[in-house]
């Protein structure tokens, strides 16, 4: 049972994970390659709070602060990154992202005080299923709501046509940066929901591997889609466990049968499953 | 002066001398990043894993008690063959779908190479001698080794033999007419699709080659690519991408400047050198050193 | 609040040159409120480059562009549209990926009088706000013709309808002038019948200024009240279309310089 319930954590973390990334990719279409380190940062900033900070309150109100700080301490590296780089072109942009997103790790691996490579342990259990889904509710909530208003339209018009979003009067550097801040904070919230649920953290959970498992659950599920996103972390959080699972050959080969179907669906469909859309049940779907 | 200042100095020098074998390094398998942005404008992540692959192949050929000019050879011919491979039955469907699934698509490849990497050759390092019988020569208080100026010396001729090749021969300015704009060169008549197969197998082959030459200074590993291959990847950024002279260039920086940091600060901030002078350029100048500024027309 | 003498749009000696290339030469031109006028021009005259330079998407090198007594001088693109000026594209820029009434919406974004939460927690304010921006943009979308195909994605549209959405979309910026880039490329006469009408509609329902840039010169003769012409940067002739027609300069521009035999 422990086992499922894990599972089962697991993927209300990625949904909220791969909502946050597709703000920035999927809404707004920057290309972000280095979500990762804002779930690490949420995630090491929150643990440190509750570690050594935490206030004598009882735990539900300690678990909102930690979370509150999870998502400050990824805004403010949102911030620190976007300001810099949102002015880069899609390519170079990537880059930078990517290459940031391997500093937050590098640092974190240097700070003794997080355990660096050793690891972060002992972090107290605040976070359960309740978190973890509430949280992912709210999250997908505010995203479809956003997308409806008129601040999602300026967000998404951008990744249509940046100088035409511009022309009709859309700040594009205001835009993007919400985007970018408000996308990492969210990463920041998963990530204090993670630390606190694995009671552990290590570096190597927040690299560039990690940062493309997220991507691909946004791609899959279709940059755009708030349905989408919530399908592509589901799917891609059992399959690989439930391949692991299955033992043997399946399981060795694996992590090579994920990248290859990552190239199947470019090949096929890249817009995903959703496409930039949401599920509906009328004959014609709203974008 | 006072001897500690000397000495200093003299551990500069030695580090800078590091730096430029190490460079030249990074220098030949930023060529093959360069190249295949320059004609195709995709980021080829899976660059390294074909350093990989060719390295791989040359220390099985070692192995089999092949000399190491053989070795040499077939390490850039297996590393070539796979790009020429993976060109053709990945890259090439997805290029008419846009830069971000092909971008995608590169990412997805090297992970699978990694990962079969691992499952084929096995996940322990292998190691590979150095491609000339060391000998190290005590100059005062640098040492310097044949091997680091034997690598250093080959590329440069690389880089004259690319130069010479892009300026003077028919495949070298169909290059750059690919390069330039892909459509109007196919209206030229130039054979796009062997060019940039052409393009991925040079790139793929430099790549291959400075893997096995300085294959002794680091475990050759299944996931050797992802290390070496970013740092390259971002000396080719650095330089300037898809200008091939901005890849020597910034292979020569990020060694001379992980070398600097690594011995006179600390040697565990090495990885994260590359990094910050990657952010630097792209705040600065992300175009690169020699690029030129390309702003869209409206 | 300009006066029917102070002028909408003021250009002094506008000069744009990039790097070494001189795009725009030392243009002075006067636009006032409810003008139709157009700017024409043989390819590369620097059209285009002076509408950019006007939305701010160039800054001019020398000289300046102001709006209502304004100095455009280093104001962003999205602040220009907020003051008042709107423009179509060259080469059609919709929101491919959007519906056709989401184009349009998005164009009211800097008259939308609801704040961020408002949005997120879908308030009275947001809802009452988002239905008059619905029947504002559903009016304008029937002008063009466009309503039955409002909740088309714009990618989908055939070619005319598209420049039509480009039209309407730039109105609903609710402007004050409205550039308009070759709207009558690619269209037939009876299309371009429609256009002439539609622009003079438009000008006198929304009382706004209109600037064309246009090759169909049948189109600019019949509706300009006033034409701009420029060539290698340099505005060389301005008049009506009449004292256009037989300019000496202009011919020259449009069909070279005669040759005597």
């Amino acid at each position: 049972m422990g086992y499922y319930h894990g599972i089962l954590l697991l993927v209300g973390i990625f949904i909220t994970l791969t909502l946050s990334l597709n703000l920035i990719n999927g809404f707004c279409g920057q290309f972000s390659l280095g979500h990762a380190g804002f779930w690490g940062a949420g995630a090491y900033a929150s643990a440190v709070y509750s570690v050594f900070y935490a206030f004598p309150l009882p735990a539900p109100i300690n678990m909102l602060i930690a979370i509150a700080v999870g998502f400050i301490a990824a805004a403010i590296c949102g911030l620190i990154i976007g300001v810099p780089c949102l002015r880069l072109r899609g390519d170079y942009l990537a880059i930078a992202t990517l290459g940031f997103g391997e500093i937050v790790r590098i640092s974190i691996m240097n700070t003794e005080m997080v355990g660096g490579p050793r690891g972060f342990i002992n972090i107290p259990h605040w976070a359960n299923i309740w978190w973890v889904y509430g949280v992912a509710f709210v999250i997908a909530l505010f995203m479809f709501n956003l997308k409806r208003s008129a601040f999602g339209r300026a967000i998404i018009s951008i990744r249509e046509d940046e100088i035409a979003a511009e022309n009709m009067g859309v700040n594009l550097f205001n835009s993007k940066l919400f985007s970018f801040t408000i996308g990492a904070g969210i990463a920041g919230m998963a990530g204090a929901l993670f630390a606190h649920t694995q009671q552990f953290l290590h570096p190597s959970n927040f690299n560039f591997m990690w940062s493309v498992i997220i991507l691909v659950m946004v791609i899959l599920g279709g940059q755009g889609s708030v349905t989408g996103s919530i399908i592509g972390a589901v799917i891609l959080t059992i399959v690989p466990e439930a391949l692991r699972y299955a033992g043997g050959t399946v399981a060795e080969w694996r992590m090579t049968i994920f990248p290859v179907l990552l190239i199947i669906l470019m090949m096929a469909k890249p817009e995903g499953l959703f496409g930039a859309h949401e599920i509906s049940f009328r004959k014609r779907s709203e974008g | 002066m006072s001897q500690n200042f000397i000495y200093f100095l003299w551990d500069c020098l030695q580090y800078f001398i590091n730096g430029i074998a190490q460079g030249s390094l990074y220098a030949m398998v930023a060529l093959g990043y360069t190249m295949v942005y320059g004609i195709i404008r995709l980021v080829n992540f899976a660059h390294g894993e074909f350093l990989m692959i060719g390295a791989m192949c040359g220390f099985y050929a070692l192995r089999a008690n092949l000399p190491m000019p053989a070795a040499i050879l077939v390490a850039m011919l297996s590393s070539g063959l796979i790009a020429i491979i993976v060109e053709r039955v990945v890259y090439r469907p997805i290029r008419k779908s846009g830069r971000i699934p092909a971008l995608i698509t590169a990412i997805g490849t090297s992970l699978f190479f990694q990962y079969f990497g691992q499952l084929v050759f096995g996940a322990d390092p292998k190691t590979i001698p150095p491609f000339i019988e060391e000998k190290i020569f005590n100059l005062g208080e640098i040492n310097v080794s044949n091997v680091q100026i034997a690598i250093f010396c080959i590329t440069l001729f690389v880089l004259l033999f690319l130069f010479w090749l892009t300026h003077y021969t028919k495949v070298g300015k169909a290059m750059r007419a690919v390069s330039y704009n892909l459509p109007a060169a196919e209206l030229m008549g130039i054979n796009t699709n062997k060019i940039i197969s052409f393009t991925f197998f040079l790139g793929a082959a430099l790549a291959g080659l400075g893997g096995m030459l300085m294959g002794y200074t680091m475990s050759v590993e299944p996931m050797m690519g992802m290390n070496l291959g970013t740092k390259a990847f971002v000396a080719a950024v650095v330089g300037g991408i898809g200008i091939i002279p901005g890849a020597a260039l910034g292979g020569f920086i990020i060694g001379i400047a992980e070398n600097l940091v690594a011995g006179l600060y600390k040697s565990s901030l090495r990885d994260a050198v590359s990094f910050f002078i990657l952010i630097l350029i792209l705040l600065v100048k992300p175009s690169g050193i020699l690029g030129k500024n390309m702003k869209e027309k409206v | 609040m300009t006066n029917a003498h102070s002028p909408l749009l003021a250009l002094e000696n506008v000069t744009m040159k990039f790097g070494g290339l001189t795009a725009v030469n030392d243009v002075c031109l006067k636009v006032f409120p409810h003008d139709l006028v157009a700017v024409i021009g043989p390819n590369g005259a620097g059209k285009t480059t002076l509408f950019n330079t006007i939305t701010g998407i160039y800054n001019p090198t020398t000289g300046c562009v102001k709006f209502s007594d304004h100095d455009l001088k280093n104001t962003k693109s999205s602040d220009i549209t907020a003051l008042g000026i709107a423009r179509t594209f060259q080469n059609i820029r919709l929101f491919k990926n959007l519906t056709v009434l989401d184009n349009i919406k998005l164009a009211k974004h800097t008259r939308i009088r609801y704040g961020f939460w408002s949005g997120i927690f879908r308030s009275k304010k947001f809802k009452e706000e988002e239905k008059k921006i619905e029947v504002e943009c559903i009016e304008l979308l029937k002008l063009f013709g466009l309503e039955s195909k409002k909740d088309f994605y714009a990618k989908n549209l055939a070619y005319g309808q598209q420049r039509k959405l480009e039209m309407a979309r730039a109105l609903a910026t609710e402007p004050k002038l409205l550039l308009l880039d070759e709207p009558a490329a690619g269209m037939n006469p009876t299309e371009t019948k429609e256009l002439t009408e539609l622009i003079h509609l438009i000008r006198d329902k929304f009382n706004i200024a209109i600037i064309l840039i246009e090759h169909d010169m049948k189109l600019v003769m019949e509706i300009a009240e006033k034409i701009f012409v420029l060539d290698y940067g340099n505005l060389i002739a301005e008049g009506s279309a009449k004292e256009i027609q037989s300019n000496k300069r202009v011919i020259e521009a449009y069909l070279g310089a005669e040759v005597n035999l």
